[in-house]
């Protein structure tokens, strides 16, 4: 960098000299700078590495505390359907059936698994109650909605598959060990003496659990019914609303912006604002949208219809910057040849500008997309964030306006609380969250190889 | 120039989904994280057994839910907030400002406060005077009123170990904060015999002196907490000499890293707070607005399945999860029944 300055004033003849003697020959000064050179290379490597060593950690982190979740502990039991405790009339009037709640139905689990124990041949010195303690509570739930869905079973011996209990599953994931138990009043040594038992009869199994990935929230007396179903719903409506509010509104505001207004003042306002507003805090907007749509607009809270609209401002400054971005790409000499031959302002945005932008406004549409899903701050404050057990909706009008939450509030739910089965869980939730995004930015990457067009 | 059309299309949208919005069909509960979990217990109970919607938990504490109850009567309003301290006159007043006159406190039982700390660390037996000469801003030292200086538990008692004092507190937001100084704090200040200097020291002013009692001191050593149970365990997992206070329903769930300390030589339980031997326990309530009954439909009968023997009772779910269940739960039951609301006829 000195060499400049220092070359004409020190006049050092014979450092000169052997200066221009030979190329093959290297000088300090040009080993300098080639070690300069290497030294920075060898930054970036150590850069990347850092950097890839991060994402081997999360990842493994990720997927070693919630690839768990995936599986789930089962116990089959043979259930009689007491026909006494169950239809007291006998008639088989639904009404009548409905009004035995999930508590009634506790004795006859009660039964099944003292049943089952004693088929075996199982020596225990637990009550039945305690033995039935290792089944989710979630079981007598199951039961309730098998006989209401199948009156004329009552009186017949049906076989089911429940959930075990949120600590007989840790168990066999070895989150719960026999020295961890000592002060848990939720399980005791002899109910995992028990477990041991029908671990050996092939009562207890532990296989794939499709109703994580599908199923909805459960509150924290079972959170081994708990899945991600119902929130990932959620998401799917918010990102509909996403998309059929913020890309006609982002894509025509940047056409105009970029193709028909005039360059004044007011437009430069107008951009340095969207710029601005890319880079405002999420949480602001949630804040907007609990004022504006909540409490001024009278739209329901906790409705993925305001959490759509809430996320839609957030995205749309990153879509018009992107649609922005891909209109400017396009070639001048491709609107000067479409108006050339005749063609309107307006048949020459649509008809060639458009079409070659589209790649780009899609791939950033998308990127805005998967900003949005992964989003929670926002929806704190619309009522998105809490226990919203709803199931399944039936149309669309109802997902979009019944209480749902999304998936990254979920996974923050859960994270905070008490059972340490909600934690394996939230881990698990993000496994799916991060497929999902996964998924939508290789769907922008591959949208954007196969169709961009360069010049 | 986009914002004139957002506007536009946004209140298309509204207007379209207005007509379809109109009647809220299910429950709307907020407030305390410390009763979020007996609710959401509930509310998953009552959806499975009832032909209602499950309703809908959120939580953020008890001043916030209150604040949002107290916000006005209507559909975009919550129905039910959760508490763990009873509502206060000011938020009573505020309520009634905006047109919450009649409202139905609900009391579902007791849940007790415990200090715990790391499994593998020193166990301890605290009396409400440790916690105080630990915590408060200024303690009694010889006759005269200083700041605080113990900084490790021996020097508060001298039976404790040699470790340093550090204490993880819920923040101001939560209701478990108010207990923890009403009934730790300010009974410690009570029998260190410290209420008489501050009130000596403002001059009789008894108010002021159990203000100053209360007062933690701000040098570190005592953290406010203002997240959930979860954040007070993950900083005792990461700091081994921090100990923090949580529900007792949290500490249950959390056995395998946590050991819960005694007060007054009374080891937290179910049992013992239901006799009162244990002395850190307090109420949990929720309140219901009245002029929603009626309106959302499930509201009163969810309140009414709330507190009906087979969930609240001592063998329901809510005691299996944790809740010490409270002995004049009929009494309860006969209130909610007749909607009996607060000033009403209690």
């Amino acid at each position: 960098m000195t060499d400049l300055s220092q070359s004409p004033a020190s006049g050092d003849v014979p450092k000169q000299k052997k200066l221009g003697n030979s190329l093959l020959e290297l000088t300090d000064r040009t080993k300098r700078r080639n070690a300069a050179e290497t030294r920075f290379k060898a930054y970036g490597i150590v850069a990347i590495a850092i950097g890839l060593l991060m994402l081997v950690v999360l990842v493994t982190t990720i997927f070693s505390r919630g690839l768990g979740a995936f599986q789930q502990t089962f116990i089959t039991l043979e259930v009689e359907l007491l026909e006494d405790k169950l239809d007291k009339s006998g008639n088989r009037d639904l009404d009548e059936i409905k009004k035995v709640t999930t508590f009634g139905y506790a004795p006859i689990i009660r039964d099944a698994v003292a049943a089952k124990v004693s088929e075996l041949g199982i020596e225990t010195p637990l009550k039945p109650k305690a033995m039935a303690d290792i089944l989710s509570k979630d079981a007598a739930a199951t039961l309730r909605a098998y006989v209401i869905e199948n009156p004329d079973q009552i009186g017949e011996t049906v076989e089911f598959r429940f959930l075990a209990q949120s600590r007989v599953d840790g168990y066999l994931k070895s989150r719960v060990s026999r020295d961890s138990i000592g002060n848990d009043k939720n399980i005791s040594a002899e109910q995992l003496d028990l477990v041991d038992a029908l671990v050996a009869a092939d009562v207890i199994e532990k296989t794939f659990n499709l109703s994580f990935i599908l199923g909805s929230d459960a509150s924290d007396a079972r959170p081994e019914a708990a899945g991600m179903g119902v929130s990932m719903l959620g998401s799917l409506f918010m990102m509909l609303v996403v998309l059929v509010l913020a890309l006609p509104i982002g894509v025509a505001a940047s056409i105009y912006l970029e193709e028909f207004a005039p360059q004044n003042w007011l437009t430069d306002i107008i951009e340095v604002n969207i710029s601005n507003l890319a880079a405002v805090p999420s949480i602001v907007f949630g804040i907007l949208g609990l004022a504006v749509f909540i409490n001024y607009m009278h739209l329901p809270s906790s409705a993925p219809l305001v959490g759509g609209l809430v996320l839609t401002l957030m995205t749309l400054p990153t879509i018009i910057i992107s649609t922005r971005a891909s209109l400017k790409a396009v070639p001048p000499s491709i609107r000067d040849a479409a108006l050339g031959v005749g063609a309107s302002k307006m048949q020459s945005v649509f008809h060639h500008v458009l079409p070659l932008a589209a790649p780009g406004i899609l791939t950033g549409t998308i990127i805005g997309l998967a900003q949005a899903l992964g989003e929670t701050a926002p929806l704190l404050l619309i009522g998105m964030v809490g226990f919203i057990a709803s199931n399944a909706p039936g149309t669309i009008s109802e997902g979009l306006l019944s209480p749902n939450s999304a998936m990254p509030a979920q996974i923050y739910e859960w994270a905070k609380r008490a059972d340490p089965a909600f934690y394996e869980r939230a881990w698990g939730g993000i496994i799916i969250l991060l497929v999902f995004l996964i998924t939508m930015n290789t769907l922008a990457v591959i949208l954007r190889r196969r169709f961009e067009r360069r010049w | 120039m986009s914002f004139v059309k957002l506007t536009a299309s946004t209140l298309a949208i509204a207007a379209v989904s207005a007509t379809a919005a109109a009647a809220r069909d299910q429950v709307q509960v907020a407030g305390s994280s410390t009763v979020l979990p007996y609710a959401s217990i509930v509310a998953e109970a009552f959806g499975e057994n009832f032909d209602f919607p499950t309703p809908v938990v959120e939580s953020g504490g008890s001043s916030a839910g209150l604040k949002r109850f107290c916000e006005g009567v209507g559909e975009n309003t919550i129905d039910i907030a959760n508490a763990s301290r009873a509502i206060r006159e000011k938020e009573i007043k505020a309520c009634a400002d905006a047109g919450v006159t009649d409202i139905i406190e609900v009391r579902i039982g007791y849940d007790g406060i415990v200090f715990a700390s790391d499994i593998n660390g020193n166990g301890f037996e605290f009396t409400p005077s440790d916690w105080f000469l630990a915590l408060s801003d200024q303690i009694v030292v010889d006759g005269e009123l200083v700041a605080n200086p113990n900084k490790t538990w021996n020097e508060v008692n001298a039976d404790f170990p040699a470790q340093p004092i550090q204490a993880f507190v819920p923040g101001t937001k939560h209701g478990t904060r108010e207990v923890f100084e009403e009934k730790v704090i300010l009974t410690g200040c009570e029998e260190t015999g410290a209420l008489e200097a501050f009130t000596a020291a403002n001059g009789g002013d008894e108010d002021a002196a159990e203000k100053a009692c209360i007062a933690l001191r701000t040098d570190g050593v005592s953290v406010d907490i203002d997240g959930d149970y979860t954040e007070t365990l993950a900083r005792i997992e990461s700091n081994k000499d921090g100990i923090g206070v949580f529900g007792l329903a949290f500490y249950e769930n959390n056995t395998d890293k946590l050991q819960v300390a005694t007060m007054s030589g009374v080891v937290p339980s179910t049992e013992s707070i239901s006799t009162g031997e244990y002395p850190v326990s307090r109420p949990l309530f929720f309140y219901v607005k009245k002029a929603h009954i009626g309106v959302i439909p499930g509201l009163k009968e969810y309140a009414e399945f709330f507190i009906s023997d087979e969930v609240a009772g001592p063998d329901g779910p809510l005691a299996e999860y944790g809740l010490v269940s409270d002995p004049e739960l009929a009494k309860t039951q006969e209130a909610v029944a007749a909607e009996a609301t607060m000033g009403g006829n209690s």
